[in-house]
Formats: C-alpha cells, structure tokens, sequence
C-alpha cells in the first residue's frame, strides 16, 4: 500500500523530532520513520548541552537563535526533560586563556548575550570544586542542560496531536518522492528531510558526514558538587581538531545531581565498544581541572557516535533531488540547533523570510567548495 | 584518593567465594595451579555459606559440606582476596576490580566465574517499605547480626530458600509467623517425591522440616501488599485464595534466583535463554564457556541449588588446571544432578498472578522511583529505559531488569562496563596528578 | 525519626561508631546496613522521598547505600563496622 505525506522526516531524533512538530504545526501532514526509539541515536548519546559557540560567526548565529528558541520554550517543557538553566563557565587555566575569555566577552556582548568575566576567586566561589589555581573564566548564565531523550519524546507526542504519524522501521531508499522502508511499506512524500544524524549518508550517498566518537561517564547522585556545566577553553581546539583523537574537559550537573562527565573526540572508530584508553584521558583531563571528580561513583560509560561535517556546521537544506532536503551534521551541537534547524528547514519549505541568513548552512557549499567557517 | 596497585598474576583466577567458587579454587589448587579467589563480600561463603556473626569461615547450619570445603580451601595455596568487587575487563586476560578506594589489575591464564546468583524481587504495593527484604537478605542481615530475637517475621515469595530460612531465623529467636509459597501443592508433590528417591536430600529435608515443623506453610499463597508508613508494619497475603493481613516486624520476601551473568556476558560468554526464560551462560561439560580459557560453575550456567554448584566448581577447577580426565570422572554425578535441578525449577515455576500484583502506582524501579504504570506505556525495554530512566541506576537494572522481564516479557540490553559502579579513579589507570592543568 | 536503639546487654565485642550523630555500641562483625538498622533508621531516602532499607544485602540492590567517612553511596550491606566509623544516612 503506498501512503501519501506532504513531509516524510528521516529519524526521530532532537532534530527530526523538532522539526516534525515545526512541520506539523504549520498544517502540513508529516510522517517520521524511526528505526528504533524517538531519541535513541545520538540524541540519547550526548550531553544535552544548550550552548552558544562562537566558533565561527555562522555557529554563533545559530547556536544563539536556537537558544532563545530554548528559552521561550522552556515553560512548557514537561520535568521528564530536566531542563536547567544552569549557564556555563568556560573555564581559563592560565593568563593565556584569560586573555582570550576577554575576546570572547566582546563577542557575546556585541550581540547582546548577557556573559560575565570571573577572576580566580570568583571562579572558585562559583564552583568550589575546581582546582584553585585555575586563572578565571566566562560565565555565560542563559545557557541550558536537559535530558535528550525525553526532549525527543516530548516533541513527537506534540507532533502526534498536531496529526503527525510515527512510523517504525528502517528506511532502505528515500529518494525523488519516494520512500521505501525495510518491509516494503511505501510512502509518497512532497518532501522527504533525512535527519538521520551520523548515518545519513547510508540514506542520501555523498553528503559529507562522518561519525565522530564520543564517551561520556555519568555519576551517582551528589548535589551541590557542580552549579554550571564547566567546559574548558581548549574544547574548541579538540571540537576542531580533523584527525587526531581528543578529550577536553567538559563536565554538566544534571538535575538530578548527577555529574555527566565527557568529553571525546575520535574518527575512524566505527566500534560502539568503549574505549578505555580514551577514557582515562578524559578521566585525567578532567581531574586535573576538578580534583575531587576522581573520588566519585561512576554508575555508566557510554559512547556514540557526532554527525561531523568538514566545516563543523550542519547541513539545513534542499539537495539536487527537489523533494530532499538535509537536517543533519550537527556534530556536537545537534541538542542545541535542533529549533533553529527546524525553523530553518520550514523557511525553507515555506519560502519564507529566515531569522539569520540561511545560507551557510545549505548543502550546496559543500559541492561549491564555499564554507563559513 | 584511589592508588592503582601492583598488577596480580594467577594460573587460575576465581571470581565469587560460595560454594562454587571454593570448590574450584580448591580443586584447581590441589592440582598444582596457582589459584586466586577474588570475592566482594567481607568473607568466604557467598550467600548461602555466609559467615555467622562471631564465627569464623562459612555457615554450617546449611550442610552440604561446608566445614569441610572450608577446611580444603584454607589448607591449600589459593590466595584469597576478600572485598574486591570486579567491574571491568580493560585488557585480554586481565580483570579490573575495587576495594574501598583502591583499584587493581588482576591477570589470569584460565578464569572461572562462579558469581553465583541473586534473589528475583517482584514489586507488589508497599514493597519499598524498609524492613521489606530478600528472603536470602534477612538471612545476611541476621549473620550480619541484626537482632531478631522476639520479632514477628513472615516469609513470603517461592523456593527451597524459603524453608531453609525460616529454620536460620527460629534457631536465631524470630517468630516465623508463617511461610507464603506461590507454587501449589501439586507442583510441589513431585519434587517431594523425588526427595524421597534421593538419601542426601532427605537429609536435608528433614533438617528443615523439623526446625520449622510450627510454622505454617502455605502453599498456592503470596503476599498482596505491605503496609505501614515509615517501614512494614503488617502484610496482606493471599492464602488458597482468602485475604488475611498479618502482623509483621519484618516481611522477607523473594521468588527464587536469578543467575549472575553479567561478568561473563561483559567478558563475551554466550549466554541462552532456557528455563522459564533465564538467562544462563553456555557451558560444555568441563564447564568451559565460548571465551577462550573462561570456565563458569555453579548458578550462573543455570540455577541448580548447593550439591551441583560444588560440583560444576570441583569440575571447573580440575579443567582448568589441567586435569581433564579427573574432572570427567564426576560427570556422571552432575549429570543426575542436574536432572535434579531440572525438576526444582519446574516445581517452583512463578504463576501468571505474580504479574497482577503491581498495580500502576507501584514503583518497579527503586534506583529511579519509576512505577509500573509510566513503564508499561512503552513497547520495550530500551524505550522505557530511555524515557523513564528505569534500568540506569546504580543497580543497573539488577532488580528491576529481572522484575520487568517476568511483568512485561521485556529482556535487559548488553552489559558495558563498570560492571558495578566504581569510583571515577579507579576506572583510569595512571597515578593522579594535582599539578594543575596549565603546568604541562 | 525514631529514637536511636542500644541493643541490650552490651556486646562482648562492642565497636562505637557513630550513625547521623547518634553514637551506638555494635558487635564486632556487624555490618554497617545492621547497625543502621539497629540503631532504626532508614540508610536512605529514595528520590521521591521515600525511606529505605536493605533489599537485597548482598550487594545488588543499593538500596542500603550511605555515607560511610566521608565517602557517599557506600553499600552498607558488604562493610563491616570499624571503630570510631562516621556513618550518615543519605
């Protein structure tokens, strides 16, 4: 039997999920195909950090709009998501990185994003836990934790009652109108956007997305012992690195008082198996930041797999295909963009005015060689 | 802080210090290897050879030769290490484990697990209260010395366990108010007849019987809800089908065993789903799992009671050491043993009304506080572990994994590492610097 | 909360530890899960609130978890008391 949807979406992760709502929503009649569990890839993998990077003017465009959209959403988000808006503190070890928190400063603060230079004291008042030699850092409040699966969840049961259908299997073609799934269910579309994060390649062949490894360890239970997700100022260098394994300090208090501790970096390991080596790297890393994390319970490891694209930006797009569009790459800030992706993606199918430029996200740089990175 | 120590090298690595893992280690030692028992608990015995407050080496009051293996283990070279509980498997042939705050690397040429098993907690309401407890869990507590002489104690679920405790708990002072078996008399009768068959369980029978010949023992009966507000004060049971709630100090609880498996299913043990849906590692008949110089005895191959655990372990522990011939001579005996075990389970199978007695409002998983009705509302395992957390707490899904595949059919996923929670040290392995980090 | 419990007569291997402040005298060999029990309180209280104890005592559960000299979320069921131990329900 073949079915007919204006919108068939690719995967249920944040961003397939966000943006069937968005779909939906605007009255579209939206199917999302889901091989597993909404929110069981990457999206049950990573931190639930809502962070603004300022990597590259277009990553702070979006990571910036996105969370204003996280914000103004916060309200309504049921408690199953833990959203927390502990702000972050990145973290300068040295007088080197200090000066560069400075630089930061100027930038968020041309933009209007409300962040504030801690000195040493400051920073040890704020988070006690944190090895007193450290020279200061840059406390940005507004930033936000949750708990990804939920948020997934939460987004698709909206979509459902705005009609929206959720369909379980695994696609094997999504092409030209048309796509296919495992069990030979057919399903006509308008528009078909692949959100399928670190394989969407599998589905749409040649896009430039690769699998980056990461770890992350969660605590037991100890409230009070971390105010502010914590990530060091060299996470950038790691986030950027092309090659070369990396770890980066890059810790988050969750509402439960659990401590999530990351983060890592690797290519070339496809293995969902559990890196120990890297994982004592990150473990070291993170202990010489904050001591005392070595004397707390880890209950599990995990690792999974980033959407990595060359310019570190997602694709949010039409492909050659007209009834393709991308929703994918978003390398580790897929929990972040996830709104802004799918606000992006209905301007697009909706040809209407975007509230930040679209275009250095489109797919087309890739082929044209044009990143704004 | 937690220091790494020295690695330890051993021919032959024991995991779990009960009747298994002592038989084994002692066999394989007595065969000239070089034989070391790694064990959490403070002393030798695991659960059903559990040291009594006061006495020194495992309870005797089980019989089954418990002096006598005790005797063996100490009179040989294996060197045992108590209080190491182990987590992770960072490198071939080596076992990383934790005691206190030290972690240490432990090596092997041939590993036997003999992890045992644990109690099979079903939730009913109020089964949270405290001094709600395992049926094996009173047992160590009262061997851990809790006081109960005087106390009302009811004992509740399904399994020989049950009998063998209450008589642990009068011969400690306790009013056994009455034991609640959820198996019927017809399913019981001929396992008791086999009983008869068999002098060295007759034995056994007798001796519990006639500790506890007071104390009624119902059968068809199981417990409906615990009451009382900051720990159980009484408990409805169902009796042959009549409510009658009962006054309790404590109400012991548990419904048979549950293999141990996830240390070999973590090392890459195949394990199958036989008996009533149990997860058991495979072994063939020296005990020798699917993982190169991995052996595995007693429960964890399959929940066979005290007599074939020493044996599997007695097997295993010749194997190992090289002794495959002397190890053959016993497989005639585990081979009527096992026909024993066979008819246990079957004699004791969980009756489909065990699944009625949560109701929505129940908590299943106890680490997360997530009750039955927000779990139910997912198709499996995976999704509910995701959505509700259910399964991620520091138990891992031990207590309620095994009470949601008996509620809902659901199968636990694969086992990472740690194993159990250890400290965040003791998952790295370099010394800790307090060089901050802008001196490298 | 109920009033701390002396177990009578005084033990012939008496250890003094202490429970959230309350001093109590047990028998050598006892776990800390039995003297938390002794002394009638709860080890833990759950995340809804609840108070618990032991389930399983052999180390599974975790429900006998607390804070044993500084040292959150020990499991009680598997430590034996140690003289002068500072023992606080979590």
């Amino acid at each position: 039997m073949i079915q007919t949807c204006d919108v068939v979406i690719l995967g249920c992760g944040i961003v397939g999920s966000a943006c069937a709502l968005e779909c939906a929503r605007a009255g579209m009649k939206v199917a999302v195909i889901e091989q597993d569990t909404p929110g069981s890839g990457s999206t049950a993998a990573g931190m639930g950090h809502i962070v603004i990077m300022d990597d590259s003017p277009a990553q702070f465009a979006l990571t910036s709009y996105s969370r204003s959209l996280w914000s103004q959403l916060a309200p309504e988000l049921p408690l199953s998501v833990e959203y927390h808006a502990c702000g972050t503190i990145w973290v300068a070890a040295d007088s080197e990185e200090r000066d560069e928190v400075h630089r930061k400063l100027a930038t968020y603060t041309a933009s209007g994003v409300p962040a504030e230079v801690l000195d040493s004291a400051a920073l040890r008042e704020a988070e006690p836990n944190l090895h007193h030699s450290l020279a200061g850092g840059l406390r940005i409040p507004d930033d936000a934790v949750l708990y990804p699966p939920t948020a997934a969840g939460y987004f698709m049961n909206q979509a459902l009652r705005h009609s929206a259908r959720l369909i379980y299997g695994r696609c094997v073609s999504a092409a030209r109108g048309e796509v296919v799934l495992e069990d030979g269910t057919r399903l006509h579309a308008n528009i078909i956007v692949n959100a399928t994060g670190a394989v969407s390649p599998e589905l749409t062949p040649g896009i430039l997305v690769k699998k980056r490894k990461g770890h992350l360890i969660i605590t037991d239970r100890y409230p009070g012992f971390l105010n502010h997700q914590l990530v060091e100022l060299g996470y950038l260098k790691s986030a950027h690195s092309s090659t070369a394994d990396s770890v980066a300090f890059n810790v988050q208090p969750r509402k439960t008082g659990q401590i999530l501790i990351g983060s890592s970096r690797q290519f070339d390991d496809e293995s969902s198996i559990v890196d120990h080596a890297i994982v004592a790297a990150m473990i070291d890393r993170a202990a010489l930041y904050m001591p005392t994390i070595a004397s707390l319970s880890a209950l599990r490891i995990w690792s999974g797999f980033r959407a990595a694209t060359p310019d570190k930006l997602p694709l949010i797009g039409p492909t050659e295909d007209p009834t393709l569009f991308l929703a994918t790459g978003h390398e580790g800030l897929g929990i972040t963009t996830s709104l802004a992706t799918a606000r992006l993606l209905l301007d697009h199918l909706l040809r209407r005015p975007s509230a930040i430029p679209l275009e250095p996200y489109l797919p087309s740089r890739m082929a044209m060689g044009v990143t704004h990175a | 802080m937690t220091e790494s120590i020295q690695p330890k090298h051993f021919q032959t690595l024991v995991v779990g210090a009960g009747p298994a893992g002592i038989a084994a280690a002692t066999s394989a030692a007595e065969a000239g290897s070089r034989v070391g028992l790694l064990d959490d608990n403070p002393d030798l015995g695991g659960q059903i050879w559990r040291t009594q407050l006061g006495k020194s080496g495992p309870d005797v009051s089980h019989g089954g030769g418990a002096e006598h293996w005790r005797n063996r283990l100490l009179a040989s070279s294996v060197t045992r290490l108590q209080g190491w509980s182990v987590f992770d498997h960072p490198e071939p042939q080596t076992l990383r484990a934790e005691r206190h705050e030290t972690a240490a690397d432990f090596t092997y040429d041939q590993l036997i697990l003999a992890t045992g098993a644990r109690e099979r907690f079903l939730p009913f309401p109020g089964w949270t209260l405290p001094n709600v407890m395992g049926v094996g869990a009173i047992q160590a507590m009262v061997k851990g010395g809790l006081p109960v002489r005087g106390k009302r104690i009811v004992i509740a679920g399904s399994g020989p366990l049950l009998l063998a405790v209450a008589a642990t708990l009068q011969t400690a002072g306790a009013v056994v108010v009455c034991i609640a078996e959820q198996a019927s008399l017809a399913s019981l009768a001929p396992f008791a007849l086999s009983l008869i068959t068999d002098p060295a369980k007759i034995l056994q029978g007798l001796r519990y019987k006639a500790a506890t010949i007071d104390v009624p023992f119902h059968t068809s009966s199981w417990p409906l809800e615990a009451r009382g507000t900051d720990r159980v004060t009484s408990v409805l049971l169902s009796l042959h089908g009549r409510t009658e709630e009962i006054r309790c100090d404590y109400l012991a609880c548990a419904f048979h065993l549950v293999p141990n498996t996830e240390l070999p299913a973590l090392l890459g043990c195949r394990i199958e789903h036989g008996v009533a849906a149990q997860a058991a590692v495979v072994i063939d008949e020296l005990q020798r799992t699917s993982a190169p110089n991995i052996f595995c005895a007693g429960e964890p191959t399959g929940i066979g009671g005290l007599e074939l655990s020493l044996l599997e372990g007695e097997i295993a522990g010749l194997a190992a050491a090289g002794q495959s011939d002397k190890a053959r001579r016993l497989l005639p005996k585990r081979k009527s043993m096992s026909r024993f075990a066979a008819r246990l389970a079957k004699a004791f199978t969980l009756r489909s009304e065990l699944k009625t007695l949560p109701t929505d409002a129940t908590i299943v998983c106890r680490c997360e506080d997530v009750t039955f009705g927000r779990l139910r509302s997912h198709p499996s395992w995976r999704a509910a572990k995701l959505h509700t957390r259910c399964g991620m707490g520091p138990c891992q899904g031990r207590v309620c994994g095994a009470a949601t595949s008996f509620l809902l059919g659901w199968n636990a996923d694969s086992v990472r590492p740690p194993m159990f929670p250890a400290l965040i040290s003791s998952l790295t392995s370099t010394e800790k610097s307090t060089a901050p980090p802008n001196s490298d | 909360m109920p009033e701390p419990i002396q177990p009578e007569p005084t033990p012939p291997n008496p250890i003094r530890i202490t429970i959230d402040h309350h001093p109590l005298t047990v028998e050598a060999g006892s776990t800390v899960a039995v003297a938390i029990a002794i002394a009638g309180l709860p080890c833990r209280t759950s995340v809804t609130g609840e108070p618990r104890g032991p389930l399983c005592a052999m180390g599974i559960c975790f429900e006998c978890r607390a804070t044993v000299n500084g040292v959150a979320h020990r499991r009680t069921c598997q430590l034996l008391c140690e003289p002068g131990m500072e023992i606080f329900t979590q």
